[in-house]
C-alpha cells in the first residue's frame, strides 16, 4: 500500500484515529487493573498496620491535621475486644533527601512506639533506603521506646537516634516523621 | 534480512547502551542494583517490541509530517499499560521501579527504533528487532547494575556476600558514569575482536 500523503485531512484523521484507539485501550486496561491495584494498596496498608501494632481485631481510620506540616495524617485506631490497644499513624516528612516519604508508626496507649514501617519513599538506593527494616537495623532502635524519654533527633543533633552511615538527611527526616506523629498523637489526647 | 542476525545485532554489535549510546538517562538512573536494571530492561523490552510491532503495522497509514506525535502516542500507551499492569500484579517490583516506568516514554531507544527501523521494515522484522534491542538493553542494564551493586553494596541480586557497605560512590551517580565508561571500553574491545 502506498504511503498516505501529508495533506491536512490525512494528518487530522490519522492523529485522531491513533489517539482515539490509544485512549480506548488505555481506558479498558485501567478498568481491568483498577480493582487489583486498589486491593494491592489496601493489602499493603493493612500489612503495615499489622506490623506496627500488637494483635487487634478492629480498625477505625480517620484523618487528623498534624501539629506541624500542611497535609493531614491518618490515625488508625486499633481495638481488640472493644479495647484500644494502640494507634497506627500514617505520617510523612518533607525533609527527605528526595522529597516527601511516608512511614507508619504504631503507638501503644502509653505513647510507647511499638514498631515502624516504611510505606513509600524515593531516597537514594543503597543509602537512604536503609530506613527499610529489610535493609538495616536502623528502624529497630525505635521499637519499645517512649519519645517522652527518647529524644527523637539524630545523635549529631544531640538526640538519641543513631543515624544511618552516609544518610544523615534521611535519618533526620525519619525522626521528623515520627516526631510529627507523636506530637499530633499527644495533641489528640493519646488514647484518651 | 537474516532474522537471526536481526535479532542478535541488538545484543552486541548495535547494543543500545554500549554502542548506540541511546537511552542513557534510565541506564544511569535505575542501575544501582542488578535486579532494578533487569526489571527496567524487561519492561523496556516489552514496550520496544510492542511499539515496533504496532508502528510497522500502521506505518503506511500515518502521513510523514505527523509520524512523530503518532509514534509517541503509541509508545506512551504501551508504557501506561505496563505501569498499570505492574502496579496491579507485581506491586513489589512496582515499588522499586515505579518512579522510572513513565520515563520509558522518553527513552530515546524506543522512539529511535520506531523511527529508524520499524517505520521502514516489515512487521516480523520489526518485532524481532524490538526484542533483540530490548534484550540487549536489559543485558547492558543488568551488567551495569551488577557491577555497581557488587562494588557499591557488596551484594549481588540482593544477596549480601560481604560485610559492610562497599564503595558508596558506585551507588551514587558518579559511580554510574565510571562503571559505564569501563564497560564501554570492554564492549568495544569485544566487538573489535568479533569483527576481525
Amino acid at each position: 500500500m502506498a504511503k498516505k500523503e501529508s495533506t491536512f485531512i490525512n494528518m487530522v484523521v490519522a492523529l485522531f484515529l491513533v489517539t482515539a484507539i490509544a485512549a480506548t485501550s488505555l481506558g479498558y486496561v485501567y478498568e481491568l487493573t483498577k480493582e487489583p491495584i486498589a486491593l494491592a494498596i489496601a493489602a499493603k496498608k493493612e500489612a503495615a498496620i499489622k506490623k506496627v501494632l500488637p494483635e487487634f481485631d478492629e480498625v477505625k481510620s480517620f484523618k487528623v491535621m498534624p501539629v506541624s506540616g500542611k497535609d493531614s495524617i491518618e490515625f488508625n485506631e486499633a481495638r481488640l475486644n472493644g479495647e484500644i490497644i494502640g494507634t497506627a499513624i500514617e505520617t510523612y516528612t518533607d525533609d527527605g533527601f528526595s522529597g516527601r516519604f511516608k512511614i507508619m508508626v504504631g503507638f501503644l496507649p502509653d505513647g510507647t512506639i511499638h514498631n515502624t514501617s516504611l510505606l513509600e519513599h524515593k531516597e537514594t538506593p543503597g543509602l537512604g533506603d536503609k530506613m527499610d527494616a529489610k535493609k538495616s537495623k536502623f528502624p529497630n532502635q525505635f521499637m519499645g521506646k517512649n519519645p517522652e524519654s527518647f529524644k527523637l533527633t539524630v545523635s549529631k543533633d544531640g538526640g538519641d537516634v543513631d543515624a544511618i552511615t552516609a544518610a544523615t538527611i534521611s535519618s533526620r527526616a525519619f525522626c521528623d516523621a515520627v516526631k510529627r506523629a507523636y506530637e499530633t498523637y499527644l495533641k489528640e489526647g493519646g488514647n484518651k | 534480512m537474516n532474522q537471526w542476525k536481526n535479532f542478535t545485532k541488538g545484543l552486541l554489535k548495535e547494543n543500545a547502551v554500549f554502542v548506540l549510546f541511546l537511552g542513557l538517562c534510565p541506564t544511569l538512573g535505575v542501575t544501582s542494583s542488578a535486579i532494578n536494571g533487569l526489571g527496567m530492561g524487561l519492561a523496556t523490552t516489552f514496550v520496544l517490541a510492542m511499539s515496533n510491532l504496532v508502528v510497522s503495522i500502521v506505518k503506511n497509514q500515518i502521513p510523514d509530517k505527523v509520524r512523530i506525535p503518532a509514534f509517541i502516542v503509541i509508545i506512551a500507551s504501551f508504557v501506561t499499560i505496563v505501569e498499570l499492569t505492574m502496579q496491579a500484579f507485581v506491586p513489589d517490583l512496582f515499588d522499586a521501579l515505579g518512579l522510572f516506568i513513565p520515563l520509558i516514554v522518553v527513552n530515546c531507544v524506543v522512539l529511535g527504533r520506531a523511527e529508524a527501523f520499524a517505520s521502514k521494515n516489515n512487521t516480523i522484522s520489526s518485532l524481532i528487532d524490538g526484542f533483540g534491542m530490548g534484550l540487549g538493553f536489559s543485558l547492558a542494564l543488568t551488567i551495569l547494575g551488577a557491577v555497581r551493586e557488587i562494588l557499591g553494596s557488596g551484594s549481588i541480586f540482593g544477596f549480601k556476600f560481604m560485610e559492610g557497605d562497599g564503595m558508596l560512590v558506585f551507588v551514587l551517580a558518579p559511580g554510574a558514569f565510571i562503571a559505564l565508561g569501563y564497560l564501554i571500553v570492554l564492549s568495544n574491545k569485544l566487538n573489535k575482536k568479533l569483527s576481525s
